[in-house]
């Protein structure tokens, strides 16, 4: 889970936050409703999470609040993995 | 004949001559009777004159939970501060001066400081990439920006390139930390200016430039007069009813029109109480934010109203939302369904609104009270007059039903006066008399509109103009791009999303990474908003025998739409 955790962080940070930005992106810190990941921006999001982690996520799932924090989005990555190592 | 609202069915509009609609605004505000014919002047000073200082102006919010609140007396003083501090900094009449902040009270307030000094403000979507901010900036020729830390970074990028950027000011940052030409301010902390004097700006004087996307060459910037205050003022008192008590909530960002029209100069030159909330989308934290602070009016978007349907009626209930009396909505077209449900759910139908940024006001509306036809757009508003052409001859279609271009007679106040640094294209937006707003209606038996689509490529996406030309040219950027086309695709929510079609460079292969990569590309450079939300590689595009893309080959192929003459296509 911790791997998980900073692939997403590292990812968000990477690709969200411009160079030299100084904020700091923990696992708790809201990313829609903080205004660092609009609902746009999700689908990219959402793009590299299927690619990397060889998942799918139904557009139903893929809401603001289940992508607002680090710790959701594990959440959420474990839930589709789970249900695609068992299928 | 053109068709005017019609005194046949229950509209609270009368027929009456455009011109008396816009003398009543005026007379209403004194508009020309000695008082300084200044946006920023009468949405402070006039409404404390008149007897408001201490109401609430803006209530503010963040997701973190910080608040600040300003009266009319504090809107007043903190406006004159700021507008000082930009002379002192050595800005002047008719400088533009570009607010890129997110939605904190240094933007609300910041908007009429720009005014008041004499400057031309010039907001800009905070999201926008250093690509999409730059051209935007370097067509305005901006003298100075005035922005925050987070999104100091972008403007660094670019600055070398803007040679006419004098000033950087930022909102909420240490001295030391800034670079030469970056200046540190605290809206705060500035000292009152007691006599303060507004500049003499006039009816005609610039106010106002918001940019705007076409289907070719670069975003225009359409620029607007103090003289669009009457009807913002009074088109945010019949339409969205605002009245002095009220607590209104615009969920539009100030970076687009909606925002300054109807999110700072309606409420405010109206003297009501307006709340914000700077944080991302959430139901929950939407109805939470409804419930407390009261809101009575609420003006809204259809892919936001969609997003609230997804997540279901439950969400509703959980909440008490009886304050609310009056819903509009802006943006794109309202689909029936999210008039049925908002009449299920809040008890009260939303109002579908069409303007536009070159309108500076609402045009064609469902006024309080007005039967509503489900997907209709309304009627025009009393003082404007509005008609379907037929897109031949630019005549007015006489019978009922048939599709045809809406035009707007010119002559109403919130117009605005031309494209910045583009005599050409503002010109080409006028046949036969009519100002053509670049889409395609219907006009029904009772004077109902009802939108058909766009009448060029650009795309609506989420309510926001997307033109497919900057797209293009930023995928054209990209090393692994060879030719690209832009078209917007049927998304349930957000209406269109941008799709893109690219050819691939010898030596490149399609791929799930290279996609992703594309992806993000355009969203850095030019906005998430702009962000093909899907790219397709193909191995040619479709083109003219002159070689021009046709994009409305690959657009109708996404709506499964006829694809219509293809006599002018190349063939392979």
């Amino acid at each position: 889970m911790d791997d998980l955790k900073r692939a997403i962080r590292d990812y968000v940070t990477r690709e969200y936050l411009e160079e030299g930005d100084d904020r700091e992106i923990a696992d708790a810190t809201p990313l829609i409703s903080g205004g660092i990941v609009d609902s746009f921006s999700m689908v990219s999001l959402k793009r590299f999470l299927e690619k990397r982690y060889h998942i799918q996520i139904p557009d139903a799932d893929a809401t603001p609040d289940a992508f607002d924090s680090v710790d959701r989005i594990a959440a959420l990555v474990t839930r589709f993995a789970a249900h695609a190592s068992a299928s | 004949m053109p068709l005017r609202p019609s005194s046949s069915s229950a509209s609270t509009a009368t027929p009456e001559a455009t011109t008396g609609t816009w003398d009543r605004a005026a007379a209403e505000l004194g508009w020309g009777r000695g008082d300084p014919q200044n946006i920023g002047w009468y949405c402070s000073d006039r409404i404390c004159r008149n007897g408001r200082a201490s109401v609430p102006a803006l209530i503010w919010e963040n997701h973190a939970g910080e608040r600040r609140v300003y009266t009319f007396d504090q809107l007043r003083d903190r406006s004159d501060a700021f507008a000082h501090h930009l002379r002192t900094l050595g800005l002047g009449p008719r400088e533009r001066i570009c607010l890129f902040l997110d939605r904190v009270p240094e933007l609300y307030i910041g908007f009429l400081s720009v005014l008041k000094m004499g400057g031309i403000v010039q907001p800009l979507f905070s999201a926008f990439g250093d690509e999409a901010l730059w051209t935007r900036l370097d067509d305005a020729g901006t003298a100075a920006i005035i922005t925050q830390r987070k999104h100091l970074p972008k403007v660094r990028k670019i600055r070398e390139r803007l040679p006419e950027l004098r000033l950087i000011l930022v909102v909420d940052a240490d001295q030391a930390a800034l670079r030469p030409g970056e200046r540190a301010m605290s809206l705060d902390a500035l000292p009152t200016m007691s006599g303060f004097e507004v500049h003499a700006t006039d009816a005609e004087t610039p106010s106002v430039l918001h940019y705007t996307s076409g289907t070719t060459g670069k975003p225009k910037g359409a620029l607007h007069v103090h003289a669009s205050l009457p009807a913002q003022y009074l088109t945010a008192k019949e339409v969205l009813d605002l009245r002095p008590d009220d607590i209104y909530w615009c969920n539009a960002d100030p970076g687009w029109v909606t925002g300054t029209s109807y999110g700072i100069i309606g409420p405010w030159s109206n003297g009501t109480t307006q709340v914000v909330l700077d944080a991302g989308f959430g139901s929950d934290r939407w109805y939470e934010f409804i419930q407390r602070q009261g809101v009575t009016v609420w003006y809204s978007a259809p892919t936001a109203i969609r997003l609230l349907m997804r997540d279901g009626a439950e969400v509703v209930r959980r909440y008490d939302l009886s304050s609310l009396r009056h819903l509009c909505s802006v943006g794109e077209p309202l689909n029936p369904e999210a008039v049925h449900w908002s009449r299920e759910v809040f008890g009260l139908p939303f109002h579908d609104t069409f303007w536009q940024t070159e309108t500076g006001c609402i045009v064609i509306t469902n006024l309080p009270g007005m039967p509503i036809k489900a997907g209709s757009m309304g009627r025009p508003f009393a003082g404007i007059e509005a008609a379907v052409l037929d897109p031949k001859t630019y005549e007015p279609i006489t019978d009922t039903g048939r599709a045809g271009l809406i035009g707007l007679r010119p002559g109403w106040p919130a117009m605005m006066r031309a494209y910045w640094n583009n005599p050409a294209a503002y010109s080409a937006k006028f046949h036969n008399g009519w100002y053509l707003c670049g889409d395609r209606a219907s006009c029904d038996a009772d004077g109902y509109f009802w939108f058909v689509g766009r009448d060029d490529d650009v795309i609506n996406t989420g309510g926001h103009l997307v033109g497919p030309f900057e797209i293009e040219s930023a995928l054209l950027e990209h090393p692994a791009v060879a030719e690209s086309a832009a078209v917007g695709k049927p998304d349930p929510i957000n209406m269109e999303v941008v799709k893109a079609f690219v050819t691939l460079k010898t030596g490149f292969a399609p791929s799930d990474d290279l996609e992703l990569e594309i992806m993000n590309t355009i969203r850095r450079r030019l906005s998430p908003l702009a962000m093909p939300q899907e790219i397709a590689f193909v191995p040619s595009l479709p083109k003219t025998r002159s070689g021009k893309i046709l994009r409305r080959v690959l657009r109708a192929q996404e709506w499964g739409e006829p694809v219509g003459d293809l006599s002018t296509m190349m063939e392979d």
